[in-house]
């Protein structure tokens, strides 16, 4: 049995959508379990030098959240304007006060504090 | 992707859904402007967590206090919760039956629950090896950024059961399924947080 | 703290000695008892005027109207007019500890009259009170009124969010208010300081009040904020697109934004705060790994955004009330909409200049220098605009345009000297002085108030249907105007003579003759708010003779001034299609701004609520018990909080109609009266002839 919605559009094409967003779902977990056994496993096992630890945590955490986004939370170009603007704007936000945060820190870090007492 | 005009963040209910999906419009921009704001917060939190990484002050370290099964478990325990919100978000979407949605909801909330008591645990070994959040700055700021996340996702688990409440009362209205809706955000939002929080406190302190 | 603490301690640290008058009895020596007389004397005026208060809502009968038709109201214009009342009142307060303080400093070479302690306190509630509880709701209710009507809307986004707002903002300024008769509030000033604020050097309850008071501003301010942009974006009219709408809505929009973005860097400092007054932490402590540099880069981080959202409304009115009372299309809108836009961004590079002097490098310093220094071109931009707006208008010189005028004067020397403290070198050699004061009240009180005070006299007739006393409020501007002058001009001075802030007294005789100045001026000020009060009482008795029921009293440009004055409920019976920028005067000119409808349709309106007075009552209790350590109030009320929301989320049938056929019966009756009414010309609008329709504007004159 055909069931028509209001718009026209039959109950096959919403089990074709419904799948494709399954899907999605499927997609998102499997690339974000990756993303996270690789950097455990690295930090655990790898003796790598510290900085190339740190970048690889980094950039792996940067790709599973993309990937939250993309897969979970089904964002995307499509969405409106005002939707993309304000996460580019809070993203944008974001980085100037942490790296500003960070970068005033470690200058008072550097030239306020005291050498060690022996 | 559904063809049809997607109106908000997170997945949309569509057409079918009449009313309530332009209902949705407004209320879950609203909502997504409100996690904007707290993934400001969180993120003030992270700076004052990152520049205070190194104040110990004599006391115990990343390395004295973390553990990194137990993180691990923890990860997957709140990945696994994202995927099955998903899947209660479908069946909200796809008209599934209340039965299935309030069980998808409720497995979301046993593993919500278990992650919590794993970060219970943590903080309690923590405290019998002397971190406790009064012995420097470094743990301060540890004891903000983790148990800000904790009371986040305890906050969303008391929500979940809220809303099955009204589920029981109600059944699936508007405000139920513009709840559901709020909530799916809310809660893959601090999956997406807890990405950073394992990456920048757990796996970061540890190398 | 376990169970025994709670119930051997049910009133916290709450003892006699937290009495205004309880240590001038015990130790009566001079200076303990001028103290204790004025600190008594704030509390009894608090004290009495509740019980006047409720004694004269009592004798009237009006509990009822007061909870069903306003506290629980979720009409967005009802909250507007209470969020004005609020900050007025505040202002009142604020405005007489100012005046205390000039006295002081006016006879500070000798010592003065007030204890240092006093002092300290005075100048903390001045700028915490005018910040938080003067200015924002100020603002907050500005839009609150103005913005849903100019974009056509019905009502914000989410009403039920704004009356919470309300309600939480009023507990915060309870909460100072109730500093004055129980306790002491803090002495760290507005922004608190530590690892003075901590409790190993303030133990008291004073950092506490104001801790508290923040949260509860700053959480209102968010919802607020979120409120508004939300509205902004999706509940605009048919045919209004973003670059139609009027500049007072852009400014509302800008300030929204960055309301939301300049909040969570508040709440995490006053939590962090808190957290190492109540459980011994160490964000901040001077032992132990904490860092008081913490505090300031967060604190700016979020105040240095906050002074953009005090002063980006004000700049939106003074749009409006130049293009009104100009007769003129405002000049360069899109070059004003991306100053507004640039302004807002801009906000949240330049935090590091309040704290140029603390220890960071040159290179940081310099960067964030220029980058405040960058922030003066958009709001050049803005004022030139202005100006060219008013060029060939034909300018009547009302109380807003009075307003305005004396705004472009005064803010673009506030801002000259924001330009020079912008610079680190000339910062070192004047931060911490008066110099600084006299700039940011410079900006704050000609930018920032006026603009709040013209939008006040531009829009009451909107809101209550009949114009305020024109004379009256022409007095009140030139008082605040040359008030203002003389109680700030000589600031300048003193700061470059080596005056500090917050000074209670000092020993450099050449000081004194300024300080008096300043202390006339502060005199003047305080005539010029006076007088407002006597002017709202005058209007109020002659209220009959100037109605503006038609509701355009000053042949206005936006949508606000297409509906009666007051508005329906509903704000507009149809709601209106949009096709340009100042769409009301497109109508007018097109001769279809009084149209009848053809149908009438049901409008469906939000129900009332007692969400806002009561989360705000809550809020108070569970503020008042963390302050005195009563912790069985502050579980309770948390407990209390958390269920008052529970419950909400079950709340179901939450609107009622109104029907189509009193939409019809009231739009009608208002197009009857404007049928009636007599067009008059702009020199006639001040008179009582201007019963709120303008005459068509004359061809040729550029509108």
């Amino acid at each position: 049995m055909i069931e028509q919605t209001r718009d026209g559009r039959n109950a096959t094409t919403r089990k074709l959508e419904e799948r494709k967003e399954f899907r999605s779902y499927i997609w998102g977990i499997a690339l974000a379990l990756v993303l996270t056994l690789v950097p455990f496993a690295l930090v655990h096992w790898a003796a790598m030098p510290r900085l190339w630890l740190l970048s690889a945590i980094g950039a792996f955490a940067l790709v599973q959240i993309v990937i939250h986004f993309r897969f979970f939370l089904h964002i995307g170009f499509w969405q409106k304007r005002e939707d993309l603007q304000l996460i580019l704007f809070s993203t944008l936000l974001l980085v100037i006060m942490v790296t500003g945060t960070i970068w005033i820190m470690a200058s008072l870090a550097m030239r306020m504090t005291l050498p060690a007492q022996p | 992707m559904s063809y049809e005009a997607i109106k908000h963040p997170g997945l949309n209910l569509g057409s079918a859904h009449g009313r309530d999906h332009d209902a949705a419009e407004s209320m879950m921009f609203g909502f997504w402007v409100f996690l904007m704001s707290d993934a400001i917060l969180f993120s003030m939190v992270f700076a004052t967590y990152v520049t205070s990484v190194g104040a110990t002050a004599g006391g115990p370290g990343p390395h004295e206090l973390y553990d990194i099964k137990s993180v691990f478990i923890e990860t997957l325990l709140l990945l696994a919760s994202s995927f099955t919100f998903g899947m209660a978000s479908l069946a909200l979407k796809y008209k599934h039956g209340t039965a299935r949605l309030i069980g998808w909801l409720a497995v979301t909330l046993v593993l919500g629950v278990a992650f919590l008591g794993f970060e219970l645990h943590d903080f309690a070994s923590m405290f019998s090896k002397g971190g406790v959040p009064s012995r420097s700055g470094f743990l301060s700021a540890f004891f903000d950024l983790v148990p800000l996340h904790g009371l986040h996702v305890t906050g969303g688990s008391i929500w979940l059961i809220c809303l099955v409440g009204q589920i029981a009362m109600y059944g699936v209205d508007t405000q139920v399924k513009l709840g559901v809706m709020r909530l799916a955000l809310f809660w893959h939002f601090l999956d997406i947080v807890w990405i950073a929080i394992f990456s920048v406190v757990y796996l970061a302190g540890l190398t | 703290m376990n169970l025994a603490d709670i119930f051997q301690h049910p009133l916290g640290r709450m003892s006699p000695e937290s009495l205004p008058f309880w240590q001038m009895l015990q130790d009566p020596t001079e200076a303990n008892v001028i103290n204790g007389v004025i600190a008594t004397g704030a509390a009894s005026v608090v004290v009495i005027g509740a019980i006047f208060a409720v004694a004269l809502i009592t004798k009237y009968r009006k509990w009822g109207v007061l909870w069903s038709e306003w506290l629980t109201s979720p009409d967005h214009k009802k909250i507007g007019i209470m969020y004005v009342v609020l900050a007025l009142v505040m202002l009142t307060r604020a405005l007489i500890e100012a005046v205390l303080m000039r006295s002081q400093q006016a006879f500070g070479l000798g010592g003065g009259f007030l204890s240092e302690d006093h002092f300290a306190q005075l100048f903390s509630t001045h700028g915490t009170i005018m910040i938080f509880f003067v200015a924002m709701p100020f603002l907050t209710g500005v839009i609150n009124y103005v913005m849903p009507l100019q974009i056509g809307a019905r009502d914000v986004s989410f009403p039920i969010l704004n009356s919470i707002g309300l309600g939480l903002t009023a507990a915060g300024a309870a909460l100072v208010m109730i500093s004055l008769c129980i306790g002491k509030f803090s002495t760290g000033g507005w922004f608190g300081y530590p690892p003075y604020t901590e409790a190993s050097f303030s133990p008291g309850v004073g950092p506490d009040y104001w801790i508290w008071a923040l949260t509860l501003a700053s959480l209102a301010s968010t919802l607020s904020g979120i409120n508004f942009a939300v509205t902004i974006y999706k509940e605009r009219a048919p045919g209004m697109k973003l670059m139609f709408m009027p500049l007072f809505t852009w400014t509302a929009l800008c300030t929204s934004i960055i309301m939301i973005f300049a909040m969570p860097p508040l709440t995490v400092a006053t939590a962090q705060l808190a957290l190492d007054r109540y459980l011994g932490f160490h964000y901040f402590t001077n032992e132990l790994g904490g860092n008081m540099m913490h505090f300031a880069n967060l604190f700016w981080l979020f105040g240095h955004p906050e002074v953009y959202i005090l002063i980006l409304p004000s700049f939106g009115v003074y749009s409006e009330v130049i293009s009104t009372f100009s007769g003129k299309a405002l000049f360069g809108y899109n070059s004003m909409v991306m100053a507004t836009a640039a302004i807002a961004i801009l906000s949240f590079g330049v935090w590091l200049h309040h704290f140029f002097t603390m220890g960071q490098n040159a290179n940081i310093n310099a960067v964030f220098g220029i980058a405040s220094m960058l922030i003066g071109i958009p709001t050049g931009v803005k004022v030139y605009a202005w100006m060219w707006t008013i060029f060939r208008g034909r300018v009547r010189f009302t109380v807003p345009m009075i307003y305005s005028i004396g705004f472009i004067y005064l803010f673009v020397l506030g801002g000259i000297t924001g330009i020079l403290l912008a610079s680190p070198t000339i910062d070192y050699q004047v931060h911490n002085t008066v110099f600084l004061v006299a700039h940011f009240h410079n900006v704050a009180v000609p930018g920032a108030l006026f603009g709040l005070l013209a939008g006040y006299h531009f829009w009451f007739p909107k809101a209550f249907g009949f114009r305020l006393n024109e004379r009256l409020g022409m007095v009140s501007a030139i008082c605040w105007i040359f008030g203002f002058m003389l109680a700030f001009f000589p600031l300048y001075a003193l700061g470059l003579m080596g005056l500090p802030r917050r000074s209670a007294a000092y020993n450099e005789p050449s000081y004194v003759p300024l300080e008096i100045v300043a202390f006339l001026g502060a005199i003047l000020l305080t005539v010029a708010l006076v007088t407002l009060v006597v002017q709202l009482w005058v209007s109020i008795k002659h209220r009959d003779e100037n109605h503006v029921f038609a509701g355009d009293p000053w042949d206005g440009r936006s949508l606000e001034w297409s509906v009666s004055a007051p508005p329906p409920e509903y704000n507009f019976a149809v709601i209106p299609v949009v096709t340009g920028r100042d769409a009301f005067t497109i109508a007018k000119q097109a001769g279809n701004a009084y149209q009848p409808a053809d149908t009438y349709a049901d409008i469906e309106v939000p129900k009332n609520s007692a969400m806002g007075p009561v989360l705000g009552a809550i809020g108070f209790a569970l503020a008042f018990g963390l302050v005195w350590h009563i912790w069985w109030m502050a579980i309770l009320f948390f407990v209390a909080a958390v269920v008052t929301m529970i419950a909400h989320g079950f709340a179901r049938d939450t609107t009622r109609i109104v029907p189509a056929q009193q939409v019809r019966q009231e739009h009608r009756r208002w197009l009857d009266a404007v049928a009636a009414a007599k067009a008059i010309s702009r020199e006639d609008e001040r008179k009582p002839a201007n019963q709120g329709l303008a005459e068509p504007a004359l061809s040729g004159v550029p509108a």
